[in-house]
């Protein structure tokens, strides 16, 4: 088999078995470093040629008491030589770093799955705090999986006797060791983990964590019992190029940087840290040699409202949130609707209301971006569908935001922030060029005069001599935009508000259905959900079932096409992290029958229930 | 730039009818600050009004800058990201008593905080106008208006001790009626780099008429303003026969010749060390037999937040070089498939 590079341990002669793909899941308590686990392996693996999907889940709690069920993080990666859509239904591979984390997790393993324990953390407290009366490791209710039992924080210490390094970071590095195993266990380059390893830590640390790892590499290539557990997942085909793995947070601020260049204006981010946008905050000021500026603003009012300031100064504005804070900018959203500026508003949805479940993913927030604010207030709504998906459709809100003059909201979620995929790096060339021009000739010059094609009205910056004018939420006289209350203006500008939004339809692409162009059922989905219900659509046409998938990526306005393209199924499944928000929609504006397909766990669906249900629907 | 025509307070002025109550204080700053812009030797496009909601906050349409009228409590955090957004404009904020201390209270501590280089002029009339009359957070305890039938039982701020709280570099105190004053002040909140933090005592004559009587009035204003001079001792009184001296942590006002003379009394220095000296000042009006301080109360030097912003964008951009998309798109680690 090839691999980049040769694992630096490797022995030879071992019968590794090959499989299409593996699912992993790394698991222990908050502390642990799971997620760090979980995110190498997943680095290692994209490196290598695997496509992938990850679903990292998390508690709210930074560190809940240790060894508690509350405690517990995860974090999963399916990594294949085909092509991924989903983390995957359930589990190869289980790490588990403690009872708790057993407990909470074992159900997902496979039968026959292999089962790694830390040995170390399941003493007689551990087990309390886990809630558990018995051992799982002597109780006999592991015994359809393959368990092997490692003493992880013994042979830890092991590995690092020499560092001269304390008991707490010695217990630190033991999440090393577990993904050494599993980096021997599907035969992995442990090159990677170790340059990140230099990178990130110093001194005794970074020493520790290297001997660690390799411990756990070498640990398995000396024990037997580890020679019939090891595996191989070769590279997958995917469209040539250049990858990268990219988790759609960070897919999101380079897209918003990438519009920046594109428009030529520097980019502006009111923002105010919340769960789970904040990471978008966080990596555009590590941008600023590209101008970007971040403003951390005192409350999520003023993020939105220092974005508003900025765009009305010419700036490319944004401003990253998640429900509760969406909730409170919402009247400065209607502020930007009625003056008529771009704006970008991205919605990192998580679960609600309130305060909900803010790590865990959700997409209820349809109705909200659609008809929050007061008023008549539409706006441009639109919805990636993949990590990698959030880079294009900000760059998609960011042109239409300055084409149309109007404040747009990028409907992300939870999974898509953190989930991470193999991205093909697209060429500058391939990127759309959308030069923005400021109204600059005081001729002729109205603030609320139209371009005849978009309805969009001028973009006058202060600071051009001869445009000096008025704007403000009060009601605007039609063309001239000073203050008017007549009833037939108000009226008249109501409708061009929403002409012109409605307008942008001719701008999007139709739907072209996935899977069959016309048969028994279409999946409409938006969001999210496009892994799941993509997977589910291969799987059931491989059975011969003649269905289609649509996913909306323009919620408002809906693509021209939408109607006609739904009408050619004969039945309408809508699968949706919420209470059938989309479903209602699409019945109510094309009286079609849809049937609302609902799961509001905090968690994405998968693959199985949603062909489960098509079979149950095609009954 | 062409050498352009002198300005005038004409060129300032809007074709739009003021829709401010005949008698409003509210005409009287218009005045001072469409007399005083054309002064500033600014280019009338660099000026953006930017104000919340309330009677004061009409301000921009009257004045013919660029101006922005958004929403209630809102101008502090619009005009923050304008002025991030675009140094080089000259940034007004009008707003007033309920708008900048009551729903927008946030925006305006910490716009005093970052000491963003904003003009604010605080229109102080203590009352809401706009809404027909209600209690303001500047309302006197006791105060009878629609929403407190029996006499609000809330204490008010002190405008201006309140900025001290949030860190204020600069903090003024005009009277809408006494013009010159006026002017005179509004000429120096144009010329400090950070927060210019004025609040303008306006009278409400609909709905909280007279409730500046005792400073505006001309028969008894003398006797209870201070005005305030950098490096000249606090005097006061028709007679100039009053004076303020220190006595331990407090002050106690003194007549002048009764044992007093001016070398007792306390000499006004608007660069204080200690923000507590303009804090007394600030509040000294809430204490029975104590002036009102008005004038410039605390200018202190210390860099505007705008700037902070944009040097570092520019030190970083020194630093790295400027971005390269390319780059940035590929990230740490690539690999290639074919």
């Amino acid at each position: 088999m090839s691999t980049a590079t040769a694992p630096p341990l490797a022995s030879d002669g071992i019968k590794r078995e090959k499989l299409a793909n593996a699912v992993i899941r790394f698991c222990g308590d908050s502390g642990d470093g799971m997620q760090v686990t979980g995110s190498q392996f997943t680095n290692t693996a994209a490196l290598f040629g695997n496509d992938l999907a990850t679903f990292p889940d998390f508690p709210a709690e930074i560190r809940a008491p240790q060894g508690t069920l509350p405690g517990v993080s995860g974090f999963q990666v399916n990594f294949s030589s085909e092509q991924v859509f989903t983390p995957g239904d359930s589990v190869d591979v289980l790490i588990a770093m403690n009872p708790a984390a057993l407990k909470t997790n074992i159900a997902d393993l496979k039968t026959g799955g292999i089962l790694i324990i830390n040995a170390d953390s399941f003493g007689e407290v551990d087990l309390k705090k886990a809630k558990l009366k018995t051992n799982p490791l002597d109780d006999g209710s592991l015994s359809g999986y393959r368990v092997f039992a490692v003493e992880l924080l013994k042979l830890t210490k092991a590995a690092v006797k020499d560092v001269g390094l304390d008991a707490k970071s010695v217990d630190r590095s033991k999440n090393f060791f577990s993904l050494g195993m599993c980096y021997w266990l599907f035969d992995r380059s442990l090159d990677g983990t170790l340059r990140w390893i230099d990178e990130k830590f110093k001194g005794k640390v970074a020493e520790a964590n290297k001997l660690t790892l390799k411990a756990g590499y070498a640990y398995c290539d000396a024990t037997e019992a580890y020679q019939t557990a090891a595996y191989e997942v070769a590279p997958a085909r995917l469209v040539p190029g250049t990858y990268r793995n990219l988790s759609g947070n960070n897919a999101l601020a380079m897209g918003l940087v990438a519009a920046s260049e594109r428009s030529g204006l520097p980019l502006f981010l009111g923002s105010y840290p919340i769960t789970p946008a904040s990471d978008i905050l966080h990596e555009l000021a590590m941008y600023k040699n590209f101008g970007v500026v971040t403003f951390q603003a005192e409350d999520e009012i003023a993020a939105v409202s220092s974005a508003i300031g900025a765009s009305y100064g010419g700036l490319l504005a944004t401003t990253t949130t998640s429900g509760p804070g969406m909730a409170l900018k919402m009247e400065a959203i209607g502020l930007a609707v009625s003056v008529e500026l771009p704006l970008v508003i991205c919605n990192i949805q998580r679960g609600g209301p309130s305060t909900g479940l803010p790590t865990k993913t959700e997409q209820a927030d349809l109705f909200q971006a659609l008809f929050g604010r007061n008023s008549e207030a539409p706006l441009p709504v639109i919805a990636p569908a993949t990590p990698g998906d959030c880079f294009w459709v900000a760059l998609e809100a960011c042109r239409i935001a300055l084409k149309y003059m109007t404040p747009v909201i990028i409907l992300s979620d939870g999974y898509l922030a953190n989930g991470a995929e193999p991205w093909r790096v697209p060429g500058l060339d391939e990127l759309p060029a959308f030069p923005t021009r400021f109204r600059t000739d005081p001729e002729g010059f109205q603030p609320f005069m139209r371009d005849p094609a978009t309805l969009a009205r001028p973009w006058a910056v202060p600071g051009t001599p001869g445009l000096e004018h008025r704007i403000g939420g009060i009601e605007k006289q039609d063309v001239t935009g000073n203050i008017n209350y007549e009833p037939e203006n108000h009226d008249r500008m109501v409708r061009l508000r929403a002409a012109k939004v409605a307008g942008v339809v001719q701008d999007i692409p139709d739907v072209v259905p996935a899977g069959d162009p016309e048969g028994d059922l279409v999946i409409v989905g938006w969001g999210s959900t496009h892994g799941s219900i993509t997977a589910a659509l291969h799987a059931l046409r491989a059975k011969g079932h003649k269905i289609g998938h649509i996913h909306i990526r323009h919620l408002n306005p809906l693509p021209k096409n939408l109607g006609e393209a739904m009408k050619r199924y004969k039945k309408i499944l809508v699968p949706e992290m919420n209470l059938g928000q989309l479903a209602f929609i699409l019945r109510g504006l094309f009286v079609v029958d849809a049937i609302s397909y609902s799961k509001v766990e905090g968690k994405p669906f998968k693959q199985s229930e949603i062909e489960n249900k098509v079979l149950e629907v095609l009954k | 730039m062409t050498a352009a025509v002198p300005l005038t307070r004409k060129d300032f002025q809007t074709d739009q009818e003021v829709r401010w109550c005949p008698g409003c204080g509210d005409y009287a700053i218009l005045a001072a600050v469409q007399s005083v812009f054309p002064e500033l030797g600014v280019p009338r496009e660099k000026f953006a009004m930017v104000s919340g909601i309330g009677c004061s906050s009409r301000f921009p349409y009257y004045m013919n800058t660029f101006g922005f009228h958004t929403i209630h409590g809102r101008a502090p955090a619009v005009a923050t990201g304008l002025k991030v957004a675009r140094p080089d404009l000259e940034v007004w904020v009008a707003t007033g008593d309920g708008d900048s201390l009551s729903i927008g209270g946030n925006h305006t501590i910490h716009m005093l905080r970052r000491n963003v280089g904003l003009k604010v002029l605080l229109f102080n009339n203590r009352i809401y106008g706009l809404t027909k009359g209600q209690y303001s957070p500047t309302s006197e305890v006791g105060k009878k208006a629609k929403s407190t039938p029996f006499g609000s039982v809330d204490r008010p701020f002190a405008p201006l001790a309140l900025a001290l709280g949030a860190g204020a570099t600069f903090i003024a105190r005009s009277v809408d009626v006494i013009q010159p004053h006026l002017k005179t002040t509004l000429k120096r909140v144009a010329s400090h780099k950070g927060t210019a933090f004025t609040e303008i005592l306006q009278n409400c004559n609909i709905f909280n008429d007279g409730a500046w009587d005792r400073i505006a009035e001309k028969d008894v204003r003398d006797d209870n303003l201070l005005l305030l001079e950098h490096g000249k001792p606090l005097i006061f009184g028709k007679t100039k026969d009053k004076g303020i001296r220190q006595t331990g942590f407090d002050i106690e006002v003194v007549t002048l010749g009764d044992g007093a003379s001016e070398a007792d009394l306390l000499v006004h220095n608007e660069q204080h060390p200690s923000p507590a000296y303009a804090y007394m000042l600030a509040s000294m009006d809430s204490r029975p037999g104590f002036p009102t301080p008005v004038g410039v109360l605390r200018a202190v030097d210390v860099p505007a937040y705008e700037n902070l912003v944009n040097g570092q964008v520019q030190q970083v951009i020194t630093q790295k070089g400027r971005g390269d998309l390319g780059k940035l798109l590929r990230g740490p680690e690539t690999w290639e498939v074919s």
